[in-house]
């Protein structure tokens, strides 16, 4: 009797899959045609023409947050740079003329092949100067020298 | 002379379209997989800028694998190591010579069949052939002079023969139902109706021989259920020590394996190039009425009824090949002994019965 439920299950699999490419087709058919089915015949995202809708939670690329006269918000206050678990951010402060501000980056480089995108610089920092919601999530390089992203490349 | 142009004629379209049709299956493979999974499948090989949902595709992996290096291992016995891999695909392209594309068609009085020899034991020329199939394996494996190969080769070998027999029994009870080996034969007999409305189509007169068969052909072109010998996902093979365009052609081989099976399928329990109460000169249908055709468009549709058949088994078993996982060896041995050799001799014997009554 065993047998018999194996092969009763063995026709039950094979019906699964015919089943799987008679709907699929039948949603191919319509969308080839230009019509609008309740969802498409795959799953799959053409990714490079197509690409899926982030989160706005998302964290992607940083980005130092900009003052209305062009300068980063950033104070170089070194709460990234401690709180960094990969140590990947790099900031020199330099005197603000600016008594009101007092600091700024001279320089701020982030290593991104060491970037681990935990988001804890953005929640660490006070001023609200970097953020990670550019969306970028194509920016290899071909040595690591190329993914050392100084401040110009993120303003 | 014209007669043997007309067979070149005849042997270039056969193993042209067979050929061309295993390119398609590969390009077929590939997508009703992805489609059965949910997936869109290979779809960027273009030429100018065409897609054509990755029809160019076979022709890329064709070019990959002519310009791959063909590496042949310095340990292997290097003679029977080239000739491994053309024997494997000489056995199956030969197989196509017998099989009927379509009746007989004539041409300024000359009778030319649609078949590529008319082969008085056609069947026991199939079997044969599939059956000698076993050689590639066994000699791909053993000129490789690597014991993984060697045992992927005596998987191959064990599971081949063990199936072997499974095959030859089922084919017995269509033997003793349509009283020929000769498949032109075969296809005529299955021409007329059972009760007046029934094609008398192998399946119909057949059905626990078509199982079977199926189950046992499927295990000859040594794809996913039954893939122990190649097993390409984890375990070694017969072909590990190949490369460039041998591997290529036992890859093509399997392919063209399926087209085979699909082509006995058809031809040997769907009737061949048979269409449901199409004679020769028109339907004539089980509720009385007629429709007469000209002679060619019998023909036509005839091929075109053949070819239809031949993709939809070509279909089912990429389908089965997506379904199942494989089985473990000792399984795949219980099955073709335990259970499809005796159902094989259980349908002879009701085969016999039923005649006999």
């Amino acid at each position: 009797m065993k047998s018999w439920t194996a092969a009763v299950e063995i026709i039950k699999g094979g019906l699964i899959t015919a089943r799987h490419f008679v709907v699929n087709m039948w949603f191919h058919f319509w969308r080839f045609l230009g019509v609008r089915t309740k969802r498409p015949g795959a799953v799959t995202i053409q990714y490079p023409e197509v690409r899926r809708q982030l989160s706005p939670r998302h964290r992607s690329l940083h980005r130092l947050v900009l003052r209305p006269d062009g300068k980063p918000r950033c104070v170089a206050c070194f709460l990234c740079v401690t709180v960094c678990p990969s140590e990947c951010i790099f900031v020199e402060a330099a005197e603000d003329p600016d008594p009101e501000i007092q600091k700024y980056p001279a320089k701020f480089t982030i290593d991104l092949s060491r970037c681990c995108f935990c988001g804890f610089c953005v929640e660490a920092c006070p001023e609200d100067a970097i953020r990670m919601d550019t969306g970028n999530l194509e920016f290899s390089g071909r040595n690591r020298a190329e993914l050392q992203y100084p401040m110009e490349k993120l303003m | 002379m014209i007669d043997a142009l007309i067979v070149l004629v005849k042997i270039v379209l056969a193993l042209t379209w067979f050929l061309l049709l295993t390119l398609l299956l590969t390009w077929v493979e590939r997508k009703e997989s992805a489609v059965v999974q949910d997936r869109i499948g290979a779809n960027r090989a273009a030429v100018f800028g065409r897609r054509l949902f990755g029809l160019f595709q076979p022709f890329a992996d064709a070019i990959k694998m002519l310009f791959k290096e063909d590496f042949t291992p310095t340990f292997s016995d290097r003679a029977l190591h080239t000739l491994a891999p053309f024997l494997s695909f000489f056995f199956v392209a030969v197989t196509i010579a017998a099989v009927p594309f379509g009746d007989v068609i004539v041409i300024g009085g000359k009778r030319i069949p649609l078949q590529v020899a008319d082969v008085s034991a056609g069947l026991l020329f199939v079997l044969a052939m599939l059956s000698l199939a076993v050689y590639g394996i066994l000699l791909s494996g053993w000129a490789s002079q690597n014991r993984l190969s060697l045992l992927g080769g005596l998987r191959g070998g064990a599971q081949l023969i063990s199936y072997e027999l499974a095959l030859g029994l089922s084919l017995v009870g269509i033997v003793m139902v349509y009283p020929s080996l000769r498949l032109s034969e075969i296809v005529h007999f299955q021409g007329p109706n059972l009760f007046g409305f029934l094609p008398r189509w192998g399946v119909v007169l057949q059905p626990l021989g078509f199982v079977v068969f199926l189950v046992a052909v499927m295990a000859e072109t040594k794809r996913v259920p039954f893939d122990l010998p190649e097993g390409e996902s984890e375990i070694v093979g017969f072909f590990t020590e190949y490369s460039g365009l041998k591997w290529g052609m036992f890859m093509m081989t399997d392919f063209m394996e399926v087209i085979v099976a699909s082509c006995l399928l058809t031809t040997l329990y769907f009737g061949g190039w048979q269409v449901p109460w199409l004679g020769a000169e028109g339907f004539q249908f089980p509720w009385g009425g007629t429709w007469l055709l000209p002679k060619w468009l019998v023909t036509v549709l005839q091929v075109a009824s053949f070819n239809i058949k031949v993709a939809f088994f070509c279909w089912l078993q990429v389908l089965l090949r997506w379904t199942y996982p494989r089985f473990r060896y000792d399984q795949l041995m219980r099955f073709g002994w335990a259970w499809l050799l005796p159902l094989g001799v259980v349908n002879i014997l009701l085969t016999a019965i039923i005649l006999v009554l």
